[in-house]
């Protein structure tokens, strides 16, 4: 069923008691008694499959501590299984927390993809991959594109299926940082972004929620073509040029989660991923200039 | 007693049981795996028996996830070890690797899927000098500059303090016994080099011999206060003694003479008893003189508990106590009372002040 199907109060009940949810190939199995995080899953997560499995991938449990600090300065901890591989966060971080353990669980474990930290969205057939060096607008980008049409893949990690090389699609929220909040706000006054998360380690954060076609879509897989390294530069016109691949190849790599993990499969992967790909880059300062060039590409 | 983990240890007992389990059994069993550290473990024997292809999908995915790291370093430590060759083959000295890298360089059943966090070496005792200055020409460096700690090892332990390679960053112990000089059980290192076997393509790197190997795994894990690896430590010493069994009918009574003339009887009779109780291992009664105490019962009890404590849902009761009572038993095996007396006085006087210092 979707958790849509569920009122808050239900969702708030479940998830005290563990939920499953699917996000792409994953099923987590998600605990928690905050009431941020089952608003902020009922808000950004309402499409998504969850339901009573019995196996699932990560468990994931979101907690207070025990004792005096569950009341003074309330703090937040994260759980895979036995293990808290985070410090405590303050407990009105909690959703954003669950979204950044989400992605440690994934960029940590599934080692059966290459994973390469990156954006990915879809459109006629064809996968762009967006690389993320910080302060490029990565996330804004994506969340625009994914507002204006496109299958949003992934926001943080590109999954590469070691069998086949095609982009396996995760479909969860974008997280948005500081003013990306307000120029999504001011492209999309439709979209839904959930709650902020005020003075984190990344400044404000917010998630937008997937356009709905992508959640539906989420086990479909897409055939990677293009790799475009985005820049946004104030009052630039757009530009594109050809990136070299040999470059290409070395920032994929350097920015995978686990490229030299795989050994030679990751470098067979890489190589693989490159040959399929057209490789440029992109500068930009006007959003429908971004939105005509990513159109262009995949006509 | 025995750690409600049973899946766990069938699959390791007996890998085809792995066919045969619900989605609801692995999702118990893979996080179990994993906070033991045996989810490569069971990878690398799904692959041997041919049961990959047989398996759910995303159960695949986390054994070969789980896989992944091992393989990597295995291949790390077989290019490490043809470095340290080639940094101590001058010396004219038989070098023996221990633990995980020998497993690894042996081919031994106990090297599948398992992870290390050093190589081990050992070398004669009068020769640890000039391997030490070898090992600094090579590029590793003394990892603990402190005096105090600097002495310690150097007059009291089995070892010199850890070295790091300045580039590669790996970690080596290099020792001269396999337990402490201060230890109240004192074994023959001669002997052990004596038996050992040249590593093929190697000039001056050897493994013991597979008995010794056997015994140092079982003396290393009934000396040392690591238990969150302790049942990973068991199921390599299953997988050892398992394949010995199988393949020489002299295997038990030979292992038993060979713990008599390293005067390790005592750690082996402990680990057989472990191995017993959570594998169910089926050993001959072997002829372990000296090697009993009155009052063992209650060592059994402590080591069953303290194996059972890698995760929440398999842990036995007090198995956290039980962990700290052998952390205690373990130095106190290590040290006689007037040496660990000051020596921990000192270590948590010198953590309150780093503390001090630090806030």
């Amino acid at each position: 069923m979707r958790l849509a199907e569920l009122s808050l109060p239900q969702l708030e009940s479940r998830l005290a008691r563990g939920l499953g949810l699917v996000t792409g190939p994953f099923r987590f199995h998600l605990t928690s008694r905050q009431k941020r995080v089952a608003q902020g899953l009922h808000t950004l997560y309402a499409d998504f499959e969850i339901g009573t499995f019995d196996y699932h991938d990560y468990h994931i449990r979101l907690a207070p501590p025990t004792g005096m600090r569950r009341w003074l300065r309330p703090q937040i901890f994260f759980w895979m299984d036995d293990f808290s591989p985070f410090k405590p966060l303050p407990a009105d971080h909690d959703f954003a927390q669950l979204e950044w353990g989400m992605n440690w669980c994934i960029a940590g474990h599934a080692h059966h993809y290459l994973m390469l930290h990156a954006a990915v969205l879809e459109k006629n057939g064809q996968a762009v991959i967006l690389p993320g060096d910080p302060g490029a607008g990565k996330s804004t980008l994506t969340a625009l594109l994914a507002l204006s049409g496109w299958r949003l893949l992934s926001d943080e990690i590109t999954l590469i299926d070691r069998d086949d090389g095609m982009v396996v699609p995760l479909a969860r929220p974008v997280s948005l940082k500081n003013a990306s909040i307000d120029v999504v706000r001011a492209f999309a006054p439709h979209a839904v972004i959930g709650e902020a998360a005020l003075d984190t380690h990344k400044g404000t954060v917010a998630h937008l929620k997937p356009p709905r076609n992508s959640v539906t879509r989420m086990a479909e897989k897409a055939m990677p073509r293009h790799i475009v390294f985005p820049r946004w530069r104030a009052g630039s016109d757009a530009h594109s040029s050809p990136h070299a691949k040999a470059d290409a190849f070395i920032h994929a790599a350097s920015h995978a989660f686990n490229y030299s993990l795989l050994g030679e499969l990751g470098f067979a992967l890489t190589a693989q991923l490159l040959d399929r790909c057209d490789c440029r880059n992109f500068e930009y300062s006007r959003l429908p200039d971004a939105l005509e060039f990513f159109e262009s590409l995949v006509a | 007693m025995t750690p409600a983990c049973g899946d766990l240890i069938l699959a390791l007992k007996m890998p085809r049981a792995m066919a045969t389990f619900t989605p609801a059994q692995w999702d118990r069993l893979i996080p179990q795996a994993r906070a033991a550290g045996l989810l490569g473990r069971l990878g690398a024997v799904a692959v041997q028996h041919d049961l990959a292809a047989g398996l759910p999908r995303p159960v695949w995915y986390a054994l070969e996830a789980g896989l992944a790291f091992p393989e990597r370093q295995a291949v790390a430590v077989r290019y490490e070890l043809g470095k340290l060759d080639a940094a101590l083959a001058g010396l004219g000295i038989p070098v023996l690797v221990l633990k995980g890298a020998a497993y690894v360089a042996t081919g031994s059943p106990a090297a599948a899927g398992r992870l290390m966090t050093d190589i081990d070496i050992l070398v004669p005792k009068r020769a640890i000098g000039e391997t030490e200055a070898a090992l600094m020409l090579a590029g590793w460096v003394s990892s603990h500059h402190d005096a105090y700690d600097q002495r310690y090892y150097r007059q009291w332990m089995h070892e010199i303090p850890p070295m790091q390679h300045i580039r590669r960053g790996t970690v080596l112990d290099v020792h001269h016994n396999l337990l402490p000089e201060t230890a109240r059980i004192q074994t023959r290192p001669d002997r052990i080099l004596a038996n050992a076997r040249p590593l093929p393509g190697m000039a001056c790197l050897h493994a013991p011999s597979e008995p010794d190997l056997i015994l140092h795994s079982a003396t290393h894990l009934m000396h040392e206060g690591e238990w969150a690896h302790g049942l990973r430590d068991l199921s390599d010493l299953y997988a050892l003694l398992a394949a010995g069994a199988g393949r020489d009918d002299d295997f038990w009574p030979s292992l038993a003479k060979r713990a008599q003339e390293l005067s390790l009887e005592r750690p082996l009779y402990l680990a057989l008893v472990q191995l017993q109780r959570v594998f169910g291992l089926d050993a001959p009664a072997l002829d372990l003189r000296g090697a009993q105490r009155y009052g063992d019962r209650v060592i059994h009890d402590l080591l069953t508990r303290a194996l059972s404590g890698f995760h929440s849902n398999c842990r036995l009761p007090f198995a956290p106590l039980a962990d700290f009572a052998l952390f205690v038993r373990s130095h106190w095996l290590r040290m006689p009372a007037h040496l660990l007396i000051p020596h921990l006085l000192y270590k948590a006087m010198k953590r309150d002040n780093a503390a001090r210092a630090a806030g």
